[in-house]
């Protein structure tokens, strides 16, 4: 909320400076965001007469003047302005002054050969409006020499507070005075409501005939008004408050609205047909706003009606047709009282933001109602002239004054502050909360302007707010005994484990949108979850997997002149039952690059991915060596060169060349390569302490290898699983380990066939290996891969 | 021949020996079965035994002198070829060796392991729960009804399953309702801090649609303000890593807490940049407060008996004003420019012993 100080000076009465009142909002809670004073720029601007113009010798459209800025010098200054004459008395800017509307700093200089020693400024360079058809023109007695903004009250400092929700007594400038009075901060004046003896009934009949969204509707008539534009004074208060004065009634509804935190709507009777409902809008209707803007309304909503049609969103803004106008003469004053979470819900059905939803959606003060109605009435009167009605009244207001039952202990347990409770109770009083009952507990009365304000720790903020927060002692945590305990959970510690394993291997860990394009996602199977307020077609769905963002920056990343990206991420892939906490990587162009050592440059493939995702398996604890390479992959890989890892019944990962046409989609011109590990369905970690007993052997190991010719559809995992399987038909084991180290195909290997090499290691355990032991095994190595088709290569 | 003759001139011929296969053949003709020095040996066979003692050992003082230069001789012919070897095996080392990609932690997972790192110490697990949460635990059970103004606050993105099944749903807005979680789901004494991500509908240099929060609880007997604030202390103390961090606290307003505050963190302005720690001016960086009742009592607790306290702040705000990045936006981006001058090592673990700023 914008308010200058001089507004905040008609309620609260203190020597206090801007700066002191600035602190103490924020101490209290009212988070200043800014405190601004126009006359800071404009200090350099004096009132300044013109004694001479004379046309500029040199262009038509110029005029040499001399000026008096008050030190009885004629000064001369080179002018454009039309309305530039001997005797205007207007704002002077010097050598050295920054003209804030045209972001200069003025020197002197020849201006088409004639010396200007300033300038005389119009209302826009000065920022004070859009005027720019001339000079400022001051009344002729304005005090030639003073400071400009001083003369013209522009020395005022304004306020721009940050209102939390809560604080529906703070959205007028008077509820801040009176919590800046009860701060200590000066004293707030008694608002001196007016009465009205004598007065006619009101000839506008009201009526509420929707009490749950509209429980009271009180009016004023007003007859025989005139409006013009309002005051100087009222319409300088609007505008430094952030408002357009638009004539006499409007701003005075400004001025309750922003001064006193109570909306009202002025009707001009003359266009009303009959009396005015509040009641629901019937489905269909509509109404044009003030806002220009046509709104087609449901009976979800409050509206105030005559007997023909809608004229008001109550409590949010009124309609165009029966507002005033300088043609209006006789007015209906509204203050009503709105249900403040019906307003929410058709300002947000609406998407309407108004100065009057601000406040009814906070709550306005019910016992301000007929006040504020009286004083807005005697201000039209006063502004206007005109005869006001007697009140009228629909409907019931609530009655405020709700009990609290207060301990004053509780300050002291919940805030962990001794506060004397004489002291609480007076922060209480002063707040406006009527405190009875000898001891505790005390019975608080809530002000009818605190509806927040409902159990008793709301009252210990009370009291810690004025008594200052900043007293609250730091007291620390109890500690437990010992050494900090260990708190991460197995699932935690893998995902930390597993990105430092990924970082050391040369992976650069991303963090992309959990949301994707509805394209990008059916490359991926589809999405689950589609936002419905998305903040572009780009941001739409929930990601099914991490590549897709990973497959973007790939591309950014490579337009960007990277040869090689390497990429993981862990977060959530979000499906239709569950979030499913996920790692991914990506490897894309230039696994290696060229090299003077190695030569040309090598692509990512499919096993570089395997490597990473084993590496991390292996990290994680999975039992590597059992699991099961399937092919292939989800359809985004390539078909031929993806596989699935598969443990018993669990895929704990795929990884694959991505599929060429979801690298087209993704713009992605470089081969790349992905996985995706699904960390939910790793087998857990067991954590073991103690290891095993270890006993290495003493015997030496022996190497053999063995060439297969082996049929193509044959795996070479399954072979290699057979060979290492082999010894369980020997009485004793003997096969250590079993790796492929060569792999052949082409001239001598038969059509179908592929000759792998196994080098087979068997580490004995007892004695060393017989020849005839030796013979034995490798015959049940050979018999072993002959079960999947496999012969030994001649 | 005499031996002394043949010894001359056998020394000298191995002398002038230049390589190891002209020694190897003077070894031949030497020692060899009919070499010249073998021939001498031999003819001691013939000799009657007088002689033979007389000879004999002037024979072997010249096979042992021959024998003995033609070691010699190779020992240096050999040291010779290696060092011309390795004279001719210099490699120029400045070529570069093989490199081994770098590789990164992000950032805000660091930043995490660093909040990790200083809360255990103080005693605090490390809750989670869904990203797409529903309103009850989102809102509701927040002390945030349907018709609050505060939700208007939170620009929240709403979600639908595509199939048409179960409610709308929304992206969780902080990470409060790990706070409701874990109330209902464990017994107090609680203490947790929930990292995670969060959406938001909003976007531009500070504000990201998603970005990662932390949140703090504690729910206990006897917890008040004051030690809300000593955690707090001491959390920035240790996260920052100095010991002039100054609060300020403010009254505030959250619907899930009363009295609710905000804490601003004291800066000092060093070449023209804010430095967390000292006084020169206050940003905002953490919204806190003692957990409203009818929170503790939407749990399941009773208010009468737990009390407690929750705080929250932005974990990307965190590392940008750790470590000096000042687009939020880039955090999102995977620009591998960006990782490499703004990542962590993966060795750059956080621990207390270490520190837990890299």
């Amino acid at each position: 909320m914008k308010f200058p100080l001089s507004w905040l000076k008609r309620y609260l009465e203190t020597e206090a400076d801007a700066p002191a009142i600035a602190e103490a909002l924020t101490r209290l809670g009212l988070e200043v965001e800014s405190v601004t004073n126009a006359a800071e720029a404009l200090a350099p601007f004096v009132i300044a007469r013109v004694l001479t113009a004379a046309p500029h010798p040199q262009a038509d459209k110029l005029q040499v003047l001399t000026v008096d800025r008050g030190d009885g010098q004629a000064l001369q200054v080179v002018c454009g302005a039309p309305n530039a004459r001997a005797g205007l008395v207007g704002v002077f800017g010097p050598p050295g002054a920054h003209v804030p509307g045209l972001g200069v700093t003025l020197k002197v200089a020849a201006i088409r050969g004639v010396e200007s020693n300033g300038m005389m400024c119009s209302a826009r360079e000065l920022q004070l409006g859009e005027d720019h058809d001339g000079i400022l023109d001051l009344p002729a007695d304005a005090p030639v020499g003073e400071i400009y903004a001083d003369w013209a009250g522009l020395n005022d400092p304004v306020f721009d507070v940050a209102i939390t929700p809560n604080r529906q007594d703070c959205m007028g400038v008077y509820g801040i005075a009176r919590d800046l009075a009860a701060a200590g901060i000066g004293t707030l004046r008694a608002l001196d409501i007016p009465t009205f003896a004598d007065a006619a009934p009101c000839p506008v009949a009201i009526a509420t005939a929707d009490p749950e969204g509209c429980p009271a509707f009180l009016a004023r008539h007003v007859r025989g008004v005139q409006n013009g534009p309002s005051p100087d004074w009222l319409q300088a208060l609007l505008v430094k408050a952030g408002l357009r004065p638009i004539s006499a009634l409007v701003d005075i509804t400004n001025y309750f609205t922003i001064g006193h935190g109570r909306p009202l709507h002025v009707y001009d009777v003359a266009k009303l047909t009959g009396g005015l409902t509040a009641r629901r809008a019937v489905d269909g209707e509509s109404l044009l706003a003030l806002n220009g803007k046509t709104y087609t309304l449901d009976p979800s909503m409050t509206v105030i009606a005559d007997d023909a049609h809608v004229h008001d969103i109550g409590g949010i803004m009124g309609g165009a047709e029966s507002g005033v106008s300088p043609e209006t003469t006789d007015v209906l004053i509204e203050a009503a009282y709105f249900a403040a979470e019906r307003i929410g819900a058709t300002g947000r059905a609406l998407g309407i933001s108004s100065d009057a939803r601000a406040r009814f959606e906070r709550g306005v003060d019910p016992a301000f109602v007929a006040p504020g109605l009286d004083l807005a009435a005697a201000m039209i009167v006063a502004l206007c002239g005109g005869q006001v009605s007697a009140m009228a009244q629909a409907g019931e207001l609530p009655v405020p004054g709700k009990l609290l039952a207060f301990d004053p202990q509780q300050t002291r347990t919940l805030a962990g502050i001794d506060v004397p409770v004489t002291e609480q109770l007076a922060h209480l009083a002063r707040l406006g909360f009527a405190v009875s009952g000898e001891a505790k507990p005390y019975a608080v009365a809530i002000p009818s302007w605190r509806r927040d304000v409902d159990g008793s720790a709301d009252l210990v903020e009370e009291i810690v707010r004025l008594h200052g927060l900043d007293r609250v002692e730091s007291v620390a945590l109890p500690r437990r005994e010992g050494v900090a305990q260990a708190t991460a959970t197995p699932r935690q510690l893998l995902e930390r484990r597993l990105k430092r394993l990924l970082a050391a291997r040369g992976l650069d860990e991303a963090i992309t949108w959990s949301f994707i394009s509805e394209a990008e996602a059916a490359c991926f199977g589809g999405h689950a979850w589609r936002l419905e307020n998305p903040l572009s077609a780009e941001l739409a769905v929930m990601r099914p997997s991490l590549l897709p963002g990973m497959l973007a920056a790939t591309a950014r990343n490579t337009a960007r002149g990277a040869a090689s990206v390497r990429l993981f991420q862990a977060g959530r892939r979000y499906l239709a039952e569950s979030e499913r906490p996920t790692l991914a990587l990506l490897l894309a162009g230039e696994m290696r690059a060229r090299d003077w050592q190695t030569g040309k440059a090598r692509s990512v493939d499919a096993f570089d991915a395997k490597a990473e995702v084993l590496a991390a398996l292996e990290a994680a604890g999975a039992p590597v060596e059992r699991l099961q390479t399937v092919q292939p992959a989800s359809a985004h890989y390539h078909p031929g060169r993806s596989a699935k890892l598969v443990l018993g019944k669990a895929v704990l990962a795929e990884f694959g060349e991505l599929h060429p046409t979801v690298l087209r989609t993704f713009d992605v011109g470089v081969p790349a390569a992905g996985a995706e590990i699904f960390l939910d369905a790793l087998p857990e970690r067991r954590s073991k302490r103690a290891r095993a007993a270890f006993a290495p052997s003493a015997l030496q190991p022996v190497s053999r290898d063995f060439a297969f010719l082996v049929p193509t559809s044959v795996a070479a995992e399954a072979l290699l699983r057979a060979v290492k399987g082999a010894d369980k038909t020997l009485d004793k084991a003997l096969i250590a380990d079993a790796r492929v180290f060569d792999r052949f195909a082409g001239a001598g290997v038969p059509e179908g066939q592929v000759s792998l090499a196994i080098a087979v290691t068997l580490q004995p355990a007892e004695r060393t290996l017989t020849d005839a032991g030796l013979e034995a095994v490798a015959k049940a190595i050979v018999a072993a891969a002959g079960k999947l088709g496999a012969t030994l290569r001649g | 021949m005499t031996t002394d003759a043949l010894r001359a001139d056998l020394l000298a011929a191995i002398d002038s020996a230049t390589t190891l296969e002209a020694l190897e053949a003077l070894r031949v003709t030497a020692l060899g079965k009919s070499g010249s020095v073998t021939l001498f040996m031999k003819s001691l066979g013939g000799m009657d035994a007088e002689a033979r003692l007389l000879i004999a050992p002037v024979f072997q003082a010249l096979r042992e002198a021959v024998a003995t230069a033609i070691e010699a001789k190779k020992t240096a012919l050999e040291a010779a070829a290696l060092a011309a070897r390795l004279a001719s095996e210099q490699i120029d080392l400045s070529l570069p060796a093989a490199q081994s990609p770098r590789g990164s932690v992000h950032p805000i997972s660091q930043v995490m392991d660093e909040l990790s790192e200083i809360f255990a110490d103080l005693g605090f697990a490390v809750a989670e729960g869904p990203e797409i949460e529903d309103d009850w635990h989102n809102f509701t059970a927040l002390n945030i009804p349907p018709e609050h103004p505060a939700r208007a606050m939170h620009d929240t993105f709403y979600v639908r399953r595509e199939d048409g099944e179960g409610e709308r749903m929304v992206l969780r807005t902080h990470t409060s309702p790990v706070q409701i979680r874990t109330m209902m789901g464990q017994k107090p004494p609680i203490r947790i801090i929930a990292p995670g991500r969060v959406y938001r509908s909003d976007s531009d240099a500070t504000h990201t649609p998603m970005f990662h929060q932390i949140e703090g609880m504690v729910i206990d007997r006897g917890i008040h303000l004051g030690h809300l604030k000593w955690t707090l202390e001491t959390f920035l103390k240790a996260f920052f890593e100095r010991d002039d961090i100054q609060l300020r606290l403010r009254p505030s307003y959250f619907p899930f807490t009363e009295p609710s505050v905000e804490v601003d963190v004291g800066y000092s302005i060093v070449n023209g940049s804010r430095v967390i720690g000292g006084a020169d001016g206050w940003m905002e960086v953490l919204g806190s407060g003692m957990v409203h009742p009818r929170v503790i009592a939407n749990c399941g607790l009773d208010p009468a008996e737990w009390q407690g306290f929750a705080f929250g702040t932005g974990v990307d705000r965190l590392a940008m004003l750790k470590y000096g990045m000042d687009d939020l936006r880039a955090f999102f981006d995977a620009d591998f420019r960006w990782q490499r001058h703004y990542g962590f090592s993966a060795l750059d673990v956080p621990t207390l012993s270490g520190g837990v700023g890299a």
